[in-house]
């Protein structure tokens, strides 16, 4: 125990990298666990249950998913922040109808659709507004807001549905990409994947959602204007909402104020199954995508196998709550573990220095 | 001290989102979890002479909905074909389309629909139909241009009719009578009104209707109105209520009153909301359809579609076992016939 070894052992210090090896980074996460999950559940389908393998289940499936797939990427973002937005669902209803209106009044089609896009920012303007400038949690606001905005969708249409829309963009909203079973919607959704997950996992703004979301003051005090960020935030849920309630009308070719009544939770539901942490500072947005589409396969093989909607709800629910308590589970056997190794070495450490 | 306080309360917020989401995931599934069959997937591979058939109600868990599946089931059973039943728990205007859709993968060979909503499920039908599913309507129909046929359960002119013949046989064709109906401007209940007004008058001269009395489709209101009813006229002999809530609220009146049995009561009514009117002797008989024989004729209706027998259009011909033959009318449509009458007799016989 002389000074001298204690010198010489502080110089042959090296510092790694990462805690762990590469390979456990990248395989040991939630994100590779839902994607194997969900490579699983599509290979059990595809040799158990009939039918599945035919390209109509590939064109219902992302047709009937697409709207919740839109929407899980700002709200992913939304999330990693540690807020919320629940008020998606009413936007999306709320477009449907302007959407509907637009084009009853004898407006043009991509102008109303214009508009109902515009509808969805301003709802997210709203959101953003009440969350940063008053300063109100963002759960209370958008309960509030999704009873708000879906009031609106339904006082302006009444019970009545609006069911006359061009056929070209009905159509349009159907129609696969020549040659494959991929509907076109999916082209959109692909360029907002990339835009979105440029701009949380390579962009500075990115990094900042999650230091917001680890730390609120850590965060505005490294200078990020943590405000602002979730402004903009509730601004994009919103746009691409409204953006999705164009789709859906089309889609079913039928707006009405109670379009997408209750998606806000599928969308939540998948957002969390995809390995983004409700305490918000942890996810990606490949997670979300293959949690998105993970619930949506696990429902069409069901349905297909004749399993009643009750059943597949509960196995939802399940699969849910499963992941998030397995994910606790983990952290907190992982700190048992480090503990455990800290208090040996200590303990060592004393008997050494005692002896 | 700090840092304790901050994690629960992160935590606590946390539990409660997951224990939110979840609930409500759960809350989604709604009804009262009656899964009647479900059945075996049923994939028919198209063709054949056993047709695979699906029924698709508004919801599950609806006795309404499970006692025409019933009907259905029986026939498809006789005809010894394959029988399913999906649908979803709630009963809302898209929720319908994936099982639509799921039927077009399973290939079966007919899928018989009672739409929540005529145009919203419309496109599915016809890409099930561009794969060679032939969809029969019942209950309530779409657009004519998703379907290749529409059961209906009863015309206008036959519930007026049955109604008409129901109430001035309870009261010997003479006397005074009055209507409890839904809501002034209730298209249905009013082209009832305004048929039944035509048969009393060129068929029953000494029957007078004394007043149109509007419950709003209300419990309490329908209750009340009967009561004001029965005050404003003392000779008052009969009441129609051509609504399910206004002929329960009016047999309710009746039954704790001094009237019961002095003042006849019919109309349009469900055996399960009835059942103790009947059997208490205030009310003699009421009239519906009977959702089984509606469910009955649909199966039969899809599998001959199904197996080629008819194509659908009007003047086609079909057999339905007990049913008997039936033709197709306009607008691809079917007639089940005319409305069928619950009393005392065979009121036990159903439950929905």
């Amino acid at each position: 125990m002389t000074t001298a070894t204690a010198r010489t052992e502080r110089v042959a210090r090296t510092y790694v990298t990462h805690g762990r090896p590469l390979w456990r980074r990248v395989l040991v996460t939630r994100e590779t666990a839902i994607i194997a999950l969900l490579v699983a559940v599509v290979a059990v389908s595809v040799t158990a249950v009939p039918n599945f393998d035919s390209p109509l289940t590939v064109t219902f499936l992302l047709r009937e998913i697409a709207p919740i797939l839109l929407i899980a990427l700002p709200m992913t973002l939304i999330i990693v922040t540690e807020e919320i937005d629940l008020s998606v669902a009413s936007v999306v209803g709320l477009a449907s109808v302007v959407t509907g209106l637009c084009v009853q009044a004898g407006w043009p089609f991509p102008a109303a659709m214009a508009l109902a896009v515009a509808v969805g920012t301003v709802a997210g303007m709203i959101n953003g507004a009440l969350v940063t400038f008053v300063g109100l949690p963002s759960l209370a606001v958008t309960i509030g807001t999704l009873a708000l905005f879906r009031g609106i969708a339904v006082g302006l249409l009444g019970t009545t549905a609006i069911t006359d829309f061009p056929e070209t963009w009905t159509a349009l909203a159907r129609t696969n990409i020549p040659g494959t079973p991929v509907p076109v919607v999916m082209i959109v959704f692909a360029l907002l994947a990339v835009v979105f997950a440029v701009l949380l996992h390579f962009t500075p703004f990115g990094r900042s959602l999650y230091a917001i979301g680890l730390n609120k003051e850590a965060a505005a005090f490294s200078g990020i204007n943590v405000g602002m960020t979730k402004f903009w935030l509730f601004v994009m849920s919103g746009t691409v909402a409204g953006f999705a309630g164009v789709y859906f009308t089309l889609l079913y070719n039928n707006a009405r104020g109670d379009n997408a009544t209750g998606m806000e939770l599928q969308i939540i539901a998948a957002v969390l199954l995809g390995g983004v942490s409700i305490f918000g500072g942890r996810g990606a947005l490949h997670g979300v995508i293959a949690g998105v589409l993970l619930i949506g396969t696990l429902g069409s093989a069901l349905r297909l196998a004749g399993v009643t909607s009750d059943i597949i709800n509960v196995l939802t629910g399940v699969l849910l709550i499963g992941s998030v308590v397995s994910a606790s589970l983990l952290t907190w056997l992982h700190r048992k573990r480090v503990a455990a190794v800290g208090q040996r070495r200590g303990r060592a450490a004393a008997a050494s220095a005692g002896s | 001290m700090f840092s304790t306080r901050r994690i629960t309360r992160r935590r606590g917020a946390a539990l409660t989102a997951v224990a939110a989401s979840a609930a409500l995931l759960l809350t989604a599934c709604g009804g009262d979890g009656e899964e009647a069959g479900g059945g075996g997937g049923g994939g028919g591979e198209g063709g054949g002479e056993a047709a695979a058939i699906t029924f698709l109600p508004k919801n599950l868990g609806n006795p309404y909905f499970d006692t025409s599946n019933a009907g259905g089931q029986e026939a498809v059973e006789e005809l010894g074909g394959t029988f399913s039943e999906v649908g979803p728990t709630e009963a809302s205007p898209t929720s319908q389309v994936s099982f639509i859709e799921t039927a077009a993968q399973q290939g079966v060979d007919a899928l018989v629909v009672s739409a929540n909503d005529p145009e919203a499920i419309c496109d599915a039908l016809n890409e099930a139909r561009g794969v060679g599913v032939k969809v029969v309507t019942f209950d309530s129909d779409t657009n004519p241009d998703c379907r290749d046929l529409f059961i209906n359960q009863a015309t206008a002119e036959g519930i007026a009719k049955v109604q008409v013949d129901l109430i001035t046989e309870q009261i010997g064709d003479e006397g005074q009578i009055a209507i409890l109906s839904a809501s002034a401007n209730a298209t249905n209940q009013n082209a009832w009104i305004e048929l039944m007004q035509a048969e009393l008058e060129t068929n029953h001269p000494n029957v007078e209707l004394v007043e149109i009395a509007y419950g709003d489709d209300d419990d309490q209101r329908s209750f009340d109105q009967t009561a004001a009813l029965l005050q404003t006229y003392p000779d008052l002999k009969g009441i129609v209520s051509p609504t399910t809530v206004g002929i329960a609220a009016a047999a309710r009146y009746l039954s704790t009153s001094e009237y019961q049995g002095q003042v006849a009561l019919t109309g349009l009514g469900t055996p399960n909301q009835m059942r103790e009117y009947v059997k208490d002797g205030t009310v003699e008989a009421f009239a519906l359809w009977n959702p089984a024989d509606l469910g009955y004729l649909a199966a039969y209706a899809a599998n001959a579609l199904a197996t080629g027998e008819i194509s659908g259009e009007a003047g086609d011909t079909f057999e339905a076992g007990r049913l008997g033959s039936f033709e197709v009318g306009d607008d691809a449509s079917v007639l089940l016939g005319d409305p069928f009458v619950f009393d005392a007799e065979n009121i036990d016989d159903f439950d929905f």
